[in-house]
């Protein structure tokens, strides 16, 4: 079953009267629980992209389904909701809340779906104990390490059980030790049958992912899988 | 509907932690709206108590009496028509009683302004009536006291003395004032009865608890005669519905003794408190505009100050915006917590507001009785909710419609 199938697709930004042309014809199938990395150099439409696959944006020609459901026309509302429930998103700068404690941010995907807050608040340590931030719950991000938050916003983007994660660049404020580190949750996650999409510009991040789809000027340019995925040492989940 | 009150409920949460995070800010933001609500209760309340208090003192003067004076108390009559009217004569007064056959009394008052003495209390300006004692019947007073002066008394110029509540309290602290000796403007009086409270103090001087009141007779020998000063005629109609009838035929029989032909003007006035009514409520309304008007501005500039600051609150939090976005807020739901932020702060000015209107209006209770009444507290908060509201929404629409991947790109 693919959960992301995409075809044909293009997006085209005007810039001031220039047309830029940030995707071509971009067809693109993936299936449950893979790890797909998708690289290329900026500028490349990477971001485009993964802006795409993330239901941030909507291409200008093309049908994106998602999960078998056409989001390419869909209104801003819709694409919330989708957003909201199929996608847990892990950004390269943490994007968590500043003034909010680690709980906080883990849950607030669950206040914009409406869960109540007893069950919210659960579920959301839950999601902190298992990316190994049990005893964090009540920090705010400026009281956690580059690390810790990282791994606050991976348990942000688990909580709702989302149909894929998708990490933009999720190693690119780490020191390469912590970021080994994220990568190895990435891995269990993988191996717990999640499916993720890693975008990244570092060749040996993207060895860890299982497939390598590579983008250059606005077009698929390789889509191959890893011969030899590298695959990390467990992360120190309680240390 | 749950749905919206579980996005109402967690908006106000978010609300709450962003003005907690930015309290001076909230405070000086809602500075505006504190000054419009204080002002605005203070206003309502201060002309409720004003209103309250004109309705005490107004009643004082009955609505079944008229007043035949010289000029009327208001008029836009040109002052040069009316300035060279002859004064109202204690004779005239003599046949104006004769003529007269519909009213329940009528009683003649010039009065004068004396110092007022009782052993060493001495009260200077004091408003000094004369009249006779008819009068007791068109004032409609009652007594705390002893008596008012008796007709015989009062034709025969007797040097006895009525005095107001407020004028007994000061000359006689402690001892009862029937009996005593006052001097009035020198002249012994001897002081015959001391009218209850009536009045309040609206009518300044013209309360009757400021007046002393002696037989017209003595007044006239005196202190003032009826060449400088006019003499006021007060007719009291048998009953409110027979004052206009009264009035008819008081006209007529002053007209007849002033001996004007039909093509004359009156060279008089028939006054009513309805016509003090009247200018009173022009006042006040007045007044009222000018203060809404007033209020409606410093309302309408903190209006301002909020969505200035909540333009730069929503700049500020452009990430912020990007990340509930990307996560899944839908616009509504950005939309609602900037709305409620807003209306927060703007509720907490308005709760400000009305604390310090509470707390100045309790001073303002010691010389005009006033209390902040439940309407204005709804008022209050209902001005603060609508100009939060109001206020919030265009910074509110701005931060919905941006788009997840502009607003996460800002830095």
């Amino acid at each position: 079953m693919n959960i992301i199938n995409i075809e044909h697709i293009s997006k085209v930004y005007k810039v001031g009267t220039e047309e830029v042309h940030a995707l071509r014809d971009v067809t693109l199938r993936i299936d449950k629980n893979e790890y797909v990395a998708i690289m290329g150099p900026s500028g490349s439409g990477k971001s485009t992209l993964m802006n795409m696959l993330g239901c941030l944006d909507t291409p200008s020609s093309g049908i994106y389904q998602f999960n078998s459901v056409n989001v390419s026309q869909m209104s801003d509302n819709d694409l919330a909701k989708i957003r909201n429930k199929e996608i847990g998103f892990v950004f390269q700068t943490f994007n968590l809340l500043p003034r909010s404690d680690a709980l906080h941010n883990v849950e607030l995907p669950l206040i914009y779906a409406g869960v109540p807050s007893s069950e919210r608040k659960e579920r959301a340590r839950k999601a902190l104990v298992d990316v190994g931030l049990g005893d964090r719950i009540h920090h705010k991000p400026n009281e956690l390490s580059g690390g810790q938050r990282q791994r606050v916003a991976v348990a942000r983007a688990l909580v709702t059980n989302p149909s894929i994660i998708l990490a933009d660049e999720p190693t690119g404020n780490l020191d390469s030790k912590t970021g080994e580190e994220i990568m190895g949750l990435f891995n269990e996650i993988y191996e717990a049958g999640n499916t993720i999409i890693l975008v990244t510009h570092e060749e040996y991040i993207a060895e860890h992912a299982a497939r390598i789809i590579r983008i250059k000027d606005g077009y698929i340019e390789k889509d191959e899988n890893v011969q030899k995925r590298y695959i990390p040492k467990k992360s120190i989940v309680n240390e | 509907m749950g749905n919206l009150f579980f996005e109402i409920k967690e908006g106000l949460i978010i609300a709450f932690r962003a003005i907690r995070a930015n309290k001076a800010r909230a405070v000086l933001t809602t500075l505006g709206i504190v000054i419009g609500v204080t002002s605005v209760v203070l206003m309502s309340t201060a002309i409720k108590g004003i209103d309250t208090s004109f309705q005490n003192g107004i009643s004082s003067l009955g609505a079944d009496v008229l007043y035949i004076d010289k000029w009327a108390w208001f008029s836009n009559q040109e002052w040069w028509k009316v300035r060279r009217r002859k004064n109202i004569s204690l004779d005239e007064f003599d046949r104006f009683k004769d003529m007269a056959k519909s009213p329940l009394a009528v009683a003649p008052t010039l009065w004068t302004s004396e110092t007022v003495k009782f052993k060493e209390v001495s009260l200077e300006n004091i408003f000094v009536t004369g009249t006779t004692a008819d009068y007791v019947q068109t004032s409609n007073f009652s007594f705390s006291n002893g008596r008012f002066f008796s007709e015989i008394e009062g034709k025969a110029s007797r040097y006895n003395a009525v005095l107001g509540s407020e004028i007994a309290k000061k000359l006689f602290p402690r001892e009862n004032a029937v009996d005593k000796e006052i001097k009035v403007g020198g002249l012994n009086y001897k002081v015959v009865g001391v009218l209850d409270e009536q009045g309040s103090f609206m009518l300044g001087n013209f309360n009757p608890d400021n007046q002393v009141y002696v037989p017209i007779g003595t007044i006239l020998k005196h202190f003032v005669n009826d060449n400088i000063r006019s003499v006021t005629i007060n007719v009291r109609a048998k009953n409110t519905a027979s004052v206009e009838e009264t009035k008819e035929e008081a006209i007529g029989v002053m007209r007849k003794i002033r001996g004007l032909k039909l093509s004359e003007e009156n060279d008089f006035s028939v006054n009513q408190q309805e016509g003090l009514t009247s200018n009173y409520n022009q006042t006040v309304g007045v007044i009222q505009i000018a203060g809404f008007f007033i209020t409606g501005l410093s309302l309408f500039v903190g209006a301002i100050g909020i969505m200035n600051i909540m333009f730069v609150s929503v700049k500020e939090r452009t990430k912020e915006i990007g990340i509930r976005k990307a996560i899944g807020a839908k616009r509504r739901t950005i939309l609602m917590q900037f709305l409620l932020e807003s209306s927060v702060i703007c509720l907490l000015g308005g709760i400000i507001g009305l604390v310090i209107a509470v707390i100045l209006s309790m001073v303002i209770n010691q010389v005009l009785p006033t209390s902040v009444q439940t309407d204005a507290v709804v008022l209050a908060i209902s001005i603060s909710l609508i100009t939060g509201i109001i206020a919030g929404l265009a910074p509110a629409y701005s931060a919905a419609k941006m788009d997840p991947v502009e607003a996460l790109r800002y830095e």
